[in-house]
This record gives structure tokens, sequence and C-alpha cells, in this order.
């Protein structure tokens, strides 16, 4: 049971970084359909310095360092969203899909290339190790494995929450979701609101993709992305009805589900119905389907999300 | 140059491809006056507003605020030198509070984190002092339109501005909330505010202003002082010549029902609420029946379900002693149904079509047009294009063959009129006929409505304009809230009593 509840936090820990990642984009109004991909690049930066970096210099050091890679990793990679969508006007739902092919795709061939030329030959694979390293992000209470991740889920959670809905920022953020010429028209600059939306969700998405490539295993093989969970987050995010609170409700459940595929072994329950791992597995993508069927028709998104802002028209 | 005036705008001549939108005009604007800005759609009214509020830049000419110089680049500069306005389309964010519109912008705040306390007195105060009953908690969707506007109001005098513009205030509002306005606009200029005001609407200008200036076409026409002038006179500043206030139409004569309405109920799209709830009417040759209401009442449903566009939930609809209930669009047009839609991009054109298929949309299939095998017979559409547009005065670019999309509002509006009326149809149905169309224009449309109507033919009318509505309609009924508050006869029935029922504040029982 503690296993449960274990996988449970972990990997709605995830989806909390990431739907929130999610929020802020659609809040500032644009669809982030790259999160996918920007939780691989942000895995990718994350595992890199890992990896690299010196297992020496210690603890904090390395898990500060991974922390900022993969945010930083996030970051650069939501730019292409950024120019794409608010620069340029393209297609948000085009420019996503594009994000998230070329993050898995791109990865694959980038840590297939260092591998290959780091072992001469020997090794082609695409998976990044870290066993040693992740040590330092865990640590045990009993049989609980606390990892440090799930201490920035929840702080994320706070600070999303205050920013959204105490601060300046927030207010205008939200008001570039909903009515873009209305914030123009009070002197907010709407590009610079939207930028600000995009890049935060660079941010807690490539922190969503370490999270979720260090919760169970010692390496990550990148050809795999990151199995749909950036789409599982967007389906918590409208579960959570675009808001951090019932977002983080929304994480909960979804992470239950997801942590049942790991642990269904190990309850005594679930093992005597005799049903096979894979329907398990399935589980969050069939719940996720099933909750978008029963609730996208009275979900309120952000009214402006999805259109590209243009001061000409008014 | 005195200091009487709080805004001078000087010359100013502003140029777009192929338009001279300003073209040398001068606009004085004296402290706590109102100050009308009249003329036609097009005449260059909003441009100039855009060049005060900083949004345009001209090519010429300055603008000068108490007699110095100002340089106004973006709407910042404009928020800085306390100029607000009220635009006529409402910027407010739907899912915020009347508070947080208000601060939007401007938030209070220590650190980045909001201080609504210290705002939330300051509206409050400002609500009271002018009398404006705004609960700053309330979400902006849930309030009225008069409400709303009330907001947009705060939200300048919060920033203190104190040169007003009002863009076309009144366009949504009731004949009450209309009274309620202009008293408003009359206690802000009691507290030394300058106020602009931009109409086309003849009435108001002389219910509320002080002065007005008049462009026609891009040019200056001219200041006068409303005291001493008259609306026959603003009139012919406005449009160029004298204009017939009056549409000339006999005694109606009506003879068969041609569409009879029995308990009609329709639901809005994706909502199970009923917009039109148990409806019932009936409609004669020879007579205009108007439907009046503020927009949004179920005017629109009512109308899609007699034409087709959305399924009638209960009720029935009877054309010609025939249930067309369940009948099929197309089946309806054929059999003598015509609608000129409110939406003339969504449902009137097909923007991207050049004007000759336009005209042919509802009667492709016919064997003039098609041959056996399915190729249509340009030649005679071509042909059939030209006869109409010389018929009813369709001007445009290249003739038949220029796409809709570059058309002016009046002439689509023309070349949807010509279809629908070639149709001979025994009821037509039109739904804001003169939206957004300027004066000659909209006396073209009225004299057509009416002469169906002397054709012996039944018009159905629906109008959110009221002057509209008392000129041309034979009987008014009024909808409000999904239902028919109130049968109207225009000789004897005021606006002021047509509003009350608008607002809800009246009805009758009735049969039909």
């Amino acid at each position: 049971m503690i296993l449960l509840l274990q996988y449970t936090i972990i990997f709605a820990a995830v989806l909390l970084l990431v739907a929130l990642g999610g929020a802020f984009a659609e809040h500032s109004g644009v669809i982030n359909i790259g999160l996918e991909g920007i939780m691989v690049i942000g895995a990718l930066g994350g595992a890199l310095a890992m990896s690299k970096i010196n297992i020496e210099y210690g603890g904090f050091v390395i898990v500060v360092s991974t922390i900022v890679a993969s945010a930083a990793a996030g970051l650069i990679f939501s730019l292409f969203l950024a120019v794409a969508a608010i620069n340029f006007k393209a297609d948000q739902t085009i420019t996503g899909t594009a994000m998230n092919m070329l993050a898995t795709a791109g990865s694959t061939v980038a840590v297939k290339a260092m591998n290959t030329a780091a072992s001469g030959g020997s090794d082609v694979s695409s998976a990044i190790r870290y066993i040693n390293q992740k040590q330092f992000f865990i640590h045990r209470f009993g049989d609980f494995e606390f990892s440090w991740f799930m201490l920035v889920a929840v702080i994320a959670l706070v600070v999303a929450y205050i920013v959204m809905y105490k601060t300046r920022f927030g207010l205008r953020l939200r008001a570039c979701g909903e009515h873009p010429q209305a914030a123009d028209s009070v002197g907010i600059n709407v590009y610079k609101m939207r930028y600000a939306g995009v890049l935060i969700s660079g941010v807690l998405g490539g922190l969503g993709g370490i999270t979720f490539i260090t919760t169970g295993v010692s390496e990550w093989k990148f050809e795999n992305g990151v199995v749909g969970f950036g789409f599982l987050a967007l389906a918590v995010m409208i579960f959570g009805a675009w808001d951090p609170l019932r977002i983080a409700g929304a994480a909960v459940i979804f992470g239950l589900f997801r942590a049942l595929g790991n642990v269904h072994t190990g309850i005594p329950l679930l093992e005597h119905l005799g049903i096979p791992g894979a329907v398990y597995n399935m589980l969050p993508y069939i719940v996720s389907l099933l909750v978008l069927a029963f609730t996208s028709k009275r979900s309120r998104a952000p009214k402006a999300e999805g259109i590209p802002y243009d001061k000409g028209l008014r | 140059m005195s200091a009487n005036y709080a805004i001078e705008m000087l010359n100013i001549t502003k140029r777009f491809p192929g338009i001279i939108a300003n073209d040398n005009i001068t606009l004085r604007l004296k402290h706590g006056e109102i100050h009308a800005l009249l003329g036609e759609n097009g005449a260059g009214k909003s441009t100039l507003m855009s060049v005060l509020f900083g949004l345009y830049k001209p090519e010429e000419g300055k603008i000068l605020m108490d007699g110095k110089e100002v340089r106004i680049d973006d709407p910042n500069d404009a928020n800085r030198l306390g100029i607000g306005m009220v635009h006529q389309h409402f910027k407010l964010v739907e899912c915020f509070s009347v508070l947080d519109n208000i601060i939007l912008g401007v938030e209070p705040n220590k650190m980045g984190f909001l201080q609504k306390e210290q705002a939330r007195e300051k509206v409050v105060a400002l609500s009271e002092k002018y009398g404006l009953h705004v609960d700053p908690d309330a979400m902006i969707e849930d309030i009225t339109v008069g409400m709303q506007q009330r907001t947009e109001i705060l939200k300048m005098l919060y920033r203190e501005n104190n040169i007003l513009i009002f863009d076309e205030p009144t366009a949504v509002l009731t004949p009450q909330e209309i009274d309620e306005l202009m008293h408003i606009m009359r206690n802000l200029t009691q507290e030394g505010k300058s106020i602009l005001f931009i109409t086309h609407k003849l009435n108001e200008i002389m219910a509320v202003a002080d002065t007005c200036s008049v462009l026609r076409k891009g040019k200056y026409i001219g200041t006068v002082d409303v005291a001493g002038t008259t609306k026959e006179e603003l009139s012919r500043m406005m449009v160029g010549r004298d204009v017939d206030f009056i549409v000339h139409k006999d005694e109606a004569k009506p003879t068969d029902v041609v569409l009879s309405v029995e308990k009609l109920s329709v639901s809005s799209k994706g909502h199970s609420k009923k917009a039109v709830n148990n409806v019932s009417f009936k409609v004669r040759a020879g007579e205009i029946v108007c439907i009046a209401g503020i927009d949004g009442n179920g005017q629109t449903e009512l109308v899609y379900g007699l034409t087709g566009l959305l399924p009638v939930k209960d009720g029935a609809v009877i054309m010609d002693g025939k249930d067309i209930t369940q009948l099929a669009i197309r089946k309806r047009n054929v059999g003598g149904l015509s609608h000129i839609p409110e939406d003339r991009h969504k449902y009137g054109l097909v923007m991207d079509y050049s004007l000759e298929d336009n005209l042919i949309l509802q009667r492709y299939f016919e064997p003039r047009f098609v041959n056996n095998f399915g190729f249509m017979r340009r030649k005679n559409i071509r042909n059939y294009a030209n006869d109409l547009i010389e018929q009813y005065d369709v001007r445009s670019g290249q003739g038949a063959v220029t796409p809709a999309r570059s058309m002016s509002g009046g002439n689509q509006q023309k070349a949807i009129i010509a279809r629908e009326i070639d149709k001979d149809p025994q009821l037509l149905i039109a739904v804001q006929p003169t939206r957004g169309l300027d004066v000659g224009a909209i006396e073209y449309i009225h004299s057509q409505i009416v002469a169906q109507r002397d054709k012996n033919k039944a018009v159905l009318l629906v109008s959110l304009e009221l002057d509209e509505v008392m000129a041309l309609s034979d009987r008014i009924l009024v909808m409000y809230e999904g239902e028919i508050v109130g049968e109207l006869d225009p000789k004897t029935t005021t606006v002021e009593e047509l509003g009350l029922y608008m607002a809800g504040a009246k009805r009758e029982a009735r049969e039909v």
C-alpha cells in the first residue's frame, strides 16, 4: 500500500507540474500541445546533467544542477512555440505537434550519437543511465521513498496558485487569454504576457519531464519519448478546469490510475482478479478519454486560446 | 491658441492606401462640454478617434491639450494624458469581476501582489458619486449590458481621465437605459469632464450634446451649436442632401394569413434551455409585422426556427396553409420563403464566391443554370446576374465576377436583397436589414421592403433599431426572454412604451 501511495504521489507530481505549465500557457492564450515534446527535452537536459556531472561534487550540486538543466532545456525548447505562435502567428496545434515529433526524434538521434562516440561503436542505444546519481534525489522514510521532485511539485502548486490569483502578473496573464483586445486597450503588452505564459510552461514541462523519467527506472531510452504523459497532463489540465487547485486534485486521481499499473501485482485483491497488466497500464489513457468525452462540453477554456493576437484587428 | 479647449485636433490628415480617411479635419473640444461627432459609416469618425487615442499616426496635423502640443503614439500615452474611451464593443473580460476589470492595467499592488481593498473603496465611492450603482464583485457575464457599460465608464473614472470618448454608446441599450446614460453623461460634465460622443443618431445629439461636429466622406463639414440647429439641418450636413425621415407608405391592406406560428419553442445551439418559448403569431399578406426587442431575447432563434437553421423543439410553423415545421431548408426556399439574414457574412453570402455565384446560390440547380451532366451554364448565369445587378443597382468593382468579400457592406446587402426578392416569395423575413449601412442604402432597403408589402406579400421584420421599427411596421410584436410580451400598434404607441415592454417591465396577456 505504501508503494501505491508513493507511486501515486510521484506520478501526480509529474502530471501536476506539466498540467500547471499547460495552464499558464493557455491562460495567456496559447494552446501548448507541445508539452509532450517539452517534457522529452527537459528530461534530456536533466539526464545529461545527471550523467555528465562528476558524482564527487556531491548530492546538492547534482540535484540543483539537474533541476536547473531540465528547466532550462524545457524553457529553450518552448521558445519554438513562442516564436512560431506569437511572432509568426502560426497555427498552435500544428506547431505543438511538430515540436512533439522533433523532440523525441531529435533526442534519440543525439543520445545515440553520444553513446556511439563514447563507446567507440559498441553502444548504439538511445539510453542515458543515472543509477548512482538518482540516489541523491531520494530519501527513505521507512518503506516510503521520498523524492525531492515531490517537493518541487508542491512548491510549484503553491507558487502557481498565488501567482495566478494574487498577483498583478496573474491578473494580466488571464486577461490576455480571455480577451486580449481588452488587455491591450489598458496598456498591457499581450505579446510579452504570452511569451511569459509559454516560457513558464516550458520550465514546468521540463521539470515534469525529468521527474517522469526518474520515477522508477535507473536509465531512460529516449526513443520512447515520455509515452504520452504530456497529453495525459493536458487531460488533467482540462479536467482541472485550468485552475491550479483542481488540477492538483485531477493529477492525484490520474496519478493513482497510473500507479496501479506499476504496483497492481503487489495488491492481493487486484492480483486475484487476474486482469492482464496491460489493462492497468492502459487505465490512465482510457480514463482520460472518458473524462474528456463527458466533461469537455461544459469545460471553460480561456476564450481567446489558440487565436493568434494581431494588434491590427480590433 | 486659447486654453479654453481641453483638446484641439488641428488639420488632421490620415491616409490609407487608396483612400484619405481624414482630410484636413479640425475638432475642438471645450472643457466641460458634450461634443457630438456625427457622420455616416465610413465618414472617418473612428479613424479620427483612433488618432486621438494613439492607435493611428496622422500624416499631417497636430493635437493640442490645454493649448500645448502633445504627442500621442499609443493608447498608453492617451491614458497618461487622461483620455479614456468606451469602445463600441466593450473591452471587458467576461469571467472577471467588475473590480478586476476596472483595475486591470493599473492594479494597486505591493511588490506585484494585488491590493484590492483600496481599489474597492475607490470604486464604490466613484460609483456612488456619479450614481452608477455598480456592484464591484459581480461577474461581468452575469450583469446587464447597461451595467457593463457603466463598468467601462468606471474604468475611465478610476484612471481619473478627464476626456471621455463614447463610441456609439447607445446601440445596445433600451430607451430607458439610454435616458439613464444621458443623465450620467450630464453628471460627468458637471464634474468637469469633457465628453466626445460618437454617433449617427440625431435624436440623441439633440437631447444631450452642446456642440456637434459633422464629418462626411473623410472631410470636415462643420461644427454647430446644437441649441441653434435642427435635426434636418444636421442630417443635411451628414448626408449632403435632404433626407426623408419618414418612410412613405400607405395604409396596410392585409389579406390572407401567410405565416402562422403556433406555440413554437426553439432551443439555442448547444443548450437545452428554450430560447424561444411557446410563441404564437400570424403574418398576413400585405402587412409588415415587426419583432422588436433587445438583442439576445430569442429573435435570432425564432428566425432560425422559421427558416430551418435550427430544429424546432415544439410547436408548428404553417406557411400558406402547409406545415413546414420539419421541411428541409431547400424546400422552404423554393416554396416561397425568403430570408435576409442577420449575419450577412455567415448566412447571406459565400464571401469568396463571385457576385454572380452568390446570386444563384438558391437556384443553381434550376435547368437554366445547370445542364443534365451537372455542368454550370456560365453564360446564362452571367446574363441573369447582370439583369439583377442592373435592376437592383448593385455596385462593385468588376461587375458580376467581383468577389463578394471586396464589395461594400451596402452593396453586399443589396445583392442579398436582389436574390431574395427576385424569387418572388410569399413571405419575406428580414433580420436587421439595414445594420451598419449608410443613410442612402437604408432608404433604398426600406423602400424595397415596403414595395414587397404593397405587392401583397407578407413581411416579417426583426429589428433592434427602434426608429426602424416605428417607421416600417404595421404591427409590432415585442419579444422579451423568448416570449412575445406585447402587441402594439405603431400609430398609437410611443418609443417609451415600447421600451418598457422590451425591458420586461410591462407585458400583456394576448391571444392569437
